[in-house]
């Protein structure tokens, strides 16, 4: 019997792995940093007046609950990757090193756009309190994350029903190059197209912002056009359903008539449901463009034009060479690689795609798109 | 616009819109308490449309079946004319849009309901041994729903249950239920028609501007259909139940299949009922009527789509009549099989209507 | 093919998993119950380190609104996108057999889609000499 008898230490893990080249150096268009336990870490970046707010009022959302999720996630840490709780202590993405560790060094990554889903600014019902916040997050990605690691760019952070403090903000972060773009929740009160909505778009673009439209938050109206989903099962890909509003009250309003150097990026909403969404929109528009007659283009040529998307979470098509001809069909150029580190459904860049790229399509997509769209370097 | 050839396939069109000419025409047909209460209300002069599916919409009248006078798809000899003989329809069924099914008073809703079923059989059914019709329920009370469907099912020419896919509560929640245990228990489909009573702006965004948004956005608002009737495991539950969407466009269905399977590879376990990929129950539950089709600019993409959506029999001929969604007799997309386009247009209907056979 | 010892039987308590690096490759190793079970630490799916997953039993149900807890602490949670294996065979629970191409004539059966196809936790074989683990890779 030939019996070894091992070191019992187990091996640090991936850090001693080779990364592929292919799957290094690239931009990462969804990074999550997070508080390492609370909102209370904000409070450095607060007015006495504010942080008083936040301790004892807090956050209000249009929901029921105040402090949880309308629908809670699978996983612990609502839902983050299991293995990304950091050593020390904290939630999953609050460790600057630890998420060096296991993404930007890991994988020699170029750069990281921040979306911090903390903070509650966005969702904040107290619209000054969530313009403070907004401008605290802002600040704090800079502190904790920007400073410290230049490879990541933050988002900056606004309230949209709040005009002049968000117009105030995006103008204040205009020539500042750690900022990449503006993060504009996805549910607002009305659908992003809406006139309502155009001065802070179009200060977005005078700022050369591109707007990213991260999934995530309630606006207080049934997440679905029937009513209330009961599951998480459903909310999840409900998501879907709030990024194919978007596209199409963005086009319709004119949105890209009026501000036609404005770009959009649909993060963490998937993407293979574009093509069909464009073939659909440009079919009723032909029957009903006297509804309309401020669209000059096709809606499919406004969404050619204006509309990125970001990988994660990556589909699976039944049949993997699929990929293919649904990148073909939304136009290589628009797609963008990003890994949603650290939630649950993140994507790894060496195993998401199952079907091989050509070099010219990978070389796009997890490099040059983002590169040129943020102006990186 | 071109004259439509006959067809020797003589298909079956799972989708028309007989329209009410007025409320008037149900006065007829209401119960005598009911006909006495709309009577004193004045209701009777009350345009009941669906904002979801205004009459003279360019969408929702192709012009060269616009009538010179009264509301597309009010006359049936038009019908007759214009789809009926033209495409040598075996059966067409018949599927009336009416505000009842977005009245908030539960009785008064199920009172106008079973009035509408009423004139549908004498005005439309009498008239055509072709004509067959779904039940129009009140989409917002299942029990009544469920009375009128056990009140109708004996009438074999009503062939389907009518629901509306967006209403207060997502459909598969389970005080629907009692709709699917009727509808099961009388071999009925349930159909889900495009469109809303709008209880909720139709996204989950808030009310957009155009009823081009509308419309487009009936198309995503079936994706969430299917996540709940799935979800809640209305197919667990009802396992012989079929249900068909109509008018709900076609090509968004493969993505969609991709990413509820990939939800729920990970988030099976908060619905463990959903004991099989969401893909597999939706192959075997779900049939979609292929007006509007929502077709791709290439014919080599439309092939794609066929075998991306993976089953040779979930796809039921439509016109949709009168609603505009094709020109002349164009109504299957260029690019299909002829096996599959046969399939499209009498087998997959008669599968899926067991009382057309 | 060599044979490793890997810990001693006492070592790894019911419910736990240890892992261990034989060869170059990360094993993780399970004390399901008293019986030993080794899984190779990479999830089929999108190669997450499956071993640092939870383990779990299993939620089931035969109807709505019923519930049933079974394999109690025989399932592995990926720690990534949650996919669940039977730490005894690997298997993963929910997959399609997805590899294969849906022809455009194939009828889904209802009942098929368990198969044991290409989404399998890859197993390793464990046996126990005199109260100790050993692994065969």
């Amino acid at each position: 019997m030939n019996v070894t008898l091992l070191d019992r230490k187990p091996e640090p893990g991936r850090q001693a792995e080779i990364i592929d080249k292919r799957f290094t150096g690239f931009i990462d268009c969804d990074v999550h940093p997070f508080v390492r336990q609370s909102s209370e870490e904000f409070d450095p970046f607060l007015s006495e007046r504010w942080r008083e707010h936040r301790r004892t009022i807090g956050a209000r959302a249009r929901q029921g609950l105040s402090k949880a999720t309308n629908y809670p996630r699978m996983s612990p840490g609502n839902g983050q990757r299991m293995d990304a709780w950091p050593a020390g202590g904290g939630f999953p993405g609050s460790d600057l090193p630890t998420m060096q560790a296991q993404l930007l060094d890991l994988f020699d990554v170029a750069h990281g756009l921040l979306a911090p889903l903390v903070g509650g600014a966005a969702a904040e019902r107290n619209v000054e309190f969530g313009a403070a916040m907004a401008a605290a997050t802002n600040e704090w990605q800079l502190a904790r994350w920007c400073i410290p690691d230049p490879r990541l760019k933050a988002s900056v952070q606004i309230n949209i029903e709040y005009e002049d403090a968000a117009i105030a903000e995006i103008e204040k972060r205009a020539k500042d190059r750690r900022f990449a773009q503006v993060n504009i929740p996805p549910r607002g009160l009305e659908p992003l197209g809406r006139r309502r909505y155009w001065p802070i778009l179009r200060a977005c673009a005078d700022a050369d912002f591109p707007v990213s439209l991260h999934l995530g938050g309630t606006n207080g109206h049934p997440s679905t056009g029937g009513g209330w989903p009961s599951f998480y099962h459903e909310e999840h890909p409900s998501y879907v359903q709030t990024m194919q509003t978007l596209v199409t009250s963005l086009v319709c309003e004119g949105v890209f008539e009026q501000i036609p150097n404005l770009k959009i990026v649909l993060v963490e909403g998937g993407f293979a449901w574009l093509p069909a969404l464009a073939w659909r929109l440009d079919k009723h528009w032909k029957r009903l463009r006297a509804e309309v007659p401020h669209l000059r283009k096709a809606p499919s040529e406004y969404i050619r034009e204006h509309i990125w998307v970001t990988t994660q979470p990556i589909e699976e098509p039944e049949r993997p060479q699929d990929m293919l001809s649904t990148l073909e069909w939304i136009g290589v150029e628009r797609v963008m690689f990003s890994t949603d580190y650290p939630h649950w459904d993140q994507d790894d860049p060496r195993f998401a795609f199952k079907v091989a790229l050509p070099e010219t399509w990978r070389q796009r997509i997890f490099v040059d798109n983002a590169r040129a769209l943020y102006r990186l370097d | 616009m071109e004259p439509v050839p006959p067809s020797p396939m003589q298909p079956i069109d799972c989708d028309i819109h007989p329209a009410l000419p007025g409320t008037r025409a149900l006065l007829p047909y209401l119960d005598d308490y009911w006909r006495e209460h709309i009577l004193r209300r004045g209701l009777e002069a009350d345009n009941l449309e669906l904002s979801a599916f205004p009459a003279n919409a360019e969408l929702n009248s192709r012009p060269d079946w616009r009538p010179a006078r009264g509301l597309p798809g009010s006359d049936y000899d038009l019908l007759r004319g214009h789809v009926l003989e033209p495409f040598q329809s075996r059966f067409a069924i018949c599927n009336v849009l009416h505000g009842a099914q977005a009245m908030f008073s539960e009785d008064l809703s199920a009172a106008l309901c079973r009035a509408i079923n009423r004139w549908v059989a004498a005005e439309w059914l009498d008239r055509d041994p072709r004509l067959r019709a779904s039940i129009v329920v009140p989409p917002h009370s299942a029990d009544l729903a469920a009375e009128e469907i056990e009140r109708c099912a004996p009438d074999k020419r009503f062939v389907q249950v009518l629901m509306l896919e967006l209403t207060e509560l997502p459909l598969g929640r389970r005080q629907n239920w009692p709709i699917y245990a009727a509808a099961e228990r009388h071999g009925l489909p349930v159909g889900v028609h495009a469109g809303s009573s709008f209880r909720h702006p139709p996204s989950g965004l808030g009310w957009p501007s155009y009823y081009l948004e509308d419309y487009v956005s009936f198309a995503p608002g079936f994706a969430a259909v299917l996540n709940s009737l799935v979800t809640e495991g209305v197919f667990v539950k009802f396992p012989k139940l079929k249900v068909v969407l109509i008018e709900s466009g076609v090509t968004w269905l493969p993505a969609y299949l991709w990413r509820i399977d990939k939800t729920w590879r990970g988030v099976r376990a908060e619905t463990p009922w959903v004991d099989r990929l969401p893909s597999e129950i939706i192959r075997e539950h779900v049939r979609l009527t292929i007006q509007p089709f929502d077709a791709p600019p290439e014919q080599s993409q439309v092939q794609t789509l066929i075998e991306q959506i993976g089953c040779d029999e979930m796809l039921l001929f439509s016109t949709d009549y009168p609603h505009w969604h094709f020109d002349g007799g164009a109504a299957v997309p260029a690019g299909l099989p002829p096996d599959l386009i046969r399939k499209i247009l009498i087998d997959n209907p008669l599968a899926t209507y067991p009382r057309l056979s | 093919m060599s044979r490793h010892i890997v810990a001693a039987v006492d070592e790894i308590a019911p419910g736990s998993c240890k892992l261990v690096t034989v060869k170059g490759r990360e094993i993780g190793v399970f004390n399901v119950n008293n019986e030993f079970f080794a899984l190779i630490n990479r999830c089929p799916h999108q190669g997450a380190p499956l071993c640092q997953g939870e383990i779990l039993s299993r939620l089931e149900s035969r109807s709505p609104g019923q519930y049933e807890l079974t394999h109690r602490g025989e399932m592995l949670r990926c720690p990534w996108h949650c996919w669940e294996f039977d730490i005894r065979t690997g298997q993963s629970w929910c997959e399609p057999d997805s590899v294969r191409a849906r022809s455009f004539a194939v009828q889904i059966e209802p009942g098929a889609q368990l198969a044991k196809g290409p989404f399998a936790a890859e197993t390793v074989p464990v046996t126990i000499e005199q109260d100790y683990v050993v692994i065969t890779v």
